[in-house]
């Protein structure tokens, strides 16, 4: 599965151009050895990541390219307090004292950086257009709404990065996804990013990059895109795109990492190359008419398991993930009940994301029996809320507030459900056993999650008044 | 990394599709900070009702045969890690989550890709116990009293297996010029890429 770079002067995608700016060398057999700009770490994927380096005595190549927070094992509450698991403690101690070895900033727990690795380095400027970055997180995906080459990476890469700069990578072929039109009220990125899993399949982008094209991309927000790239995985895609734009340079500008005075005139110049050529050609073309889209929740345990709201659960090779989610084939999800919320993850836990739970929110009380969580992004989303009193609002409401991290989208950390329960999550993945093991997950749009918060059930959110 | 040269022995069959690697590898347990020692946590949720995979098990064996899609999801390299720990050595399915699949190369690990017919007559000879072997140099995987079955595997990968290289020295070795070059054109052209460094003087 070897795909060659276009002839020399024939049009090229962002994702082609991307990739030829950071070729540094061609391996035999189709691979390329890619310069590698930035590097995010986080204390799940590197601790073993470090060993590499000290087995070898090895230092890191340019430790101002990284930048680490902890997220995934973190509580989300009494962050005053000592972490009730040990193991925790010492796996997020173990991250500070290596980045302290090698020379790497790490944004402390207790300060204003801290926050979702995927949601911090956006939020700080160290996201750019034109350049590569990974990380030891599949959702890496998300930085290439700026239209960065932003893929995940295991351990073993995050160590050879550090190492060397570069990774040797496979070109993958090219899909572009255009949304027409526009999106109807109570439908968001979320909405969209689900369709095109269920439209493509958990396997369908396998192998490809993805870029999202058309009206209804470029009329999202920064936070919108992000949350569309960052679900390219559940497609099986490490690539996700959209081409930068007046957008994308408003978004940045002025952030503390982004390129200021007459740097940032130069790179908005060459950002503004970056977009793919007209006549460029795909490998593949998926067309998903955004007018159509009406909110999505997902059935079963994989992401490509998703339906409209407004439909009936289908029963098409699906029995295994039916039975451990409790539902019949045939049945209507809207009305189904549900005992927990979570609203936040590095797909649904920016601003954008909570002020549209929080406008569904102010209009009720969260249901008797349901356990709702609202976890900012990262420090600086909560301390925006907290400007806009969202927390009050959701407090008044019923939800729980929290302090940024991962919380209940990977559950290896203070929260996590019991087996049986049934949750409504605005996060990426409803693998079995993902937000507890047992524990049951439709995905869905914050949006619809604070919709189910407050009526106890799945609710079609384009019917509340 | 340990080298792979041939492999022999029994094969366990998992023909799910979409095993994923919270299911090989609980999140739960991605607070551990090693990497030897994983496999007693593989498949942990799933143990129970006859599932085969588990360790210290009498019947061990080197090759697994897996459903499309595996290794889906997250990039967790520990997914790999326990499946070595299990003695796994080989694993073919019809597709493989492109990280997993990338992980597995970094950890003395064979992952081959075969059509469906191919993947559905290799779990039927899992399961009536047959003995299967890999040769890495021919590039072939054998069920016992069969014709070969060639297998594609990417030289440069092949070759790293086959010698279990080291693969940051190698590109240390290789290509440090390489990159240095490569920087110093980028800092010329692009310095706002550089610009924390020219800070920090």
């Amino acid at each position: 599965m070897t795909h060659l770079a276009p002839p020399a002067g024939a049009p090229r995608t962002l994702y082609d151009k991307l990739w030829d700016a950071h070729a540094i060398a061609q391996g035999g057999d189709g691979q390329t050895l890619l310069y590698i700009d930035r590097h995010l770490l986080h204390e799940v994927s590197t601790p073993q990541s470090f060993a590499m380096l000290r087995e070898d005595g090895l230092a890191v190549h340019r430790p101002a390219t990284q930048l680490a927070v902890a997220d995934h094992s973190v509580p989300t509450r009494h962050r005053d307090q000592p972490f009730a698991d040990p193991m925790a403690a010492a796996q997020v101690a173990l991250l500070e004292r290596n980045c302290a070895d090698f020379g790497i900033e790490y944004l402390a727990l207790a300060g204003e950086g801290q926050g979702i690795v995927h949601v911090i380095s956006p939020d700080q400027g160290f996201t750019l257009p034109g350049i590569t970055l990974v990380c030891g997180d599949s959702h890496t995906s998300t930085h290439g709404a700026f239209g960065a080459l932003a893929f995940g990476v295991g351990a073993s890469e995050c160590g050879i990065v550090m190492a060397t700069q570069a990774l040797w990578q496979e070109r993958a072929r090219r899909m572009r996804v255009t949304f027409t039109g526009a999106l109807t009220p109570g439908v968001s990125a979320k909405d969209m990013a689900l369709a095109f899993i269920g439209t493509v399949g958990a396997a369908g982008a396998t192998g490809f990059a993805v870029e999202f094209a058309g009206d209804a991309v470029r009329a999202l927000s920064m936070e919108g895109r992000m949350t569309l790239c960052n679900m390219v995985i559940e497609a099986g895609s490490r690539t996700g795109l959209v081409a930068p734009d007046d957008t994308t340079f408003a978004y940045l500008q002025g952030r503390p990492r982004a390129p200021h005075g007459p740097d940032w005139d130069a790179a908005v110049r060459y950002w503004r190359s970056l977009p793919s050529d007209a006549d460029a050609v795909f490998d593949a073309e998926v067309t998903i008419a955004a007018d159509a889209i009406a909110p999505q929740i997902t059935y079963g345990t994989s992401p490509g398991q998703v339906m409209r709201v407004d439909g009936i659960v289908p029963d098409a090779g699906a029995a295994k993930a039916l039975a451990y989610m409790g539902l019949e084939a045939g049945a209507p999800i809207d009305g189904l009940p549900i005992d927990h919320v979570f609203i936040g993850s590095c797909t649904n836990g920016r601003i954008e994301d909570l002020r549209a739970a929080a406008a569904i929110a102010r209009n009720g009380q969260v249901a008797p029996g349901v356990r709702a969580l609202v976890v900012p992004g990262s420090m600086a989303v909560k301390r925006q809320a907290e400007a806009e009193r969202l927390d009050a609002l959701f407090l008044a409401a019923g939800f729980e507030w929290r302090a940024p991290g991962c919380s209940l989208c990977v559950a290896m950390n203070d929260d996590r459900l019991p087996a049986g329960a049934r949750c409504a999550s605005t996060s990426n993945r409803n693998f079995e056993g993902r937000q507890g093991a047992g524990a049951r997950t439709h995905l869905v749009s914050p949006a619809m999650a604070a919709a189910a918060a407050l009526a106890g059930r799945i609710v079609d959110v384009r019917t509340l008044a | 990394m340990t080298p792979l040269v041939s492999v022999a022995g029994a094969a366990w069959s998992l023909p799910d599709a979409d095993v994923d690697t919270d299911i090989i590898y609980p999140a739960r347990f991605l607070l551990i900070t090693e990497k030897q020692g994983l496999g007693r946590y593989a498949f942990h949720d799933r143990r129970g009702e006859g599932f085969a995979l588990a360790p210290g098990q009498e019947r061990a064996a080197p090759i697994l045969i897996a459903g499309p899609n595996f290794g889906c999801g997250s990039s967790r390299e520990h997914a790999p890690w326990a499946l070595a720990g299990l003695g796994i050595r080989v694993i073919v399915a019809e597709s493989f989550g492109e990280i997993f699949h990338s992980n597995c190369f970094k950890n003395g690990l064979l992952p081959i890709v075969l059509p469906a017919d191919r993947v559905a007559a290799l779990h039927d000879a899992a399961r009536d116990g047959r003995s299967f072997q890999v040769d890495l140099r021919a590039r072939t995987l054998t069920v016992e009293g069969q014709a070969p079955i060639a297998f594609p595997v990417p030289d440069e990968r092949r070759e790293a297996l086959l010698n279990g290289w080291n693969e940051i020295a190698r590109i240390r070795a290789l290509h440090a010029h390489d990159i240095e070059h490569y920087e110093a054109g980028q800092r010329a052209a692009f310095p706002w890429l550089w610009q924390k460094e020219q800070a920090d003087g």
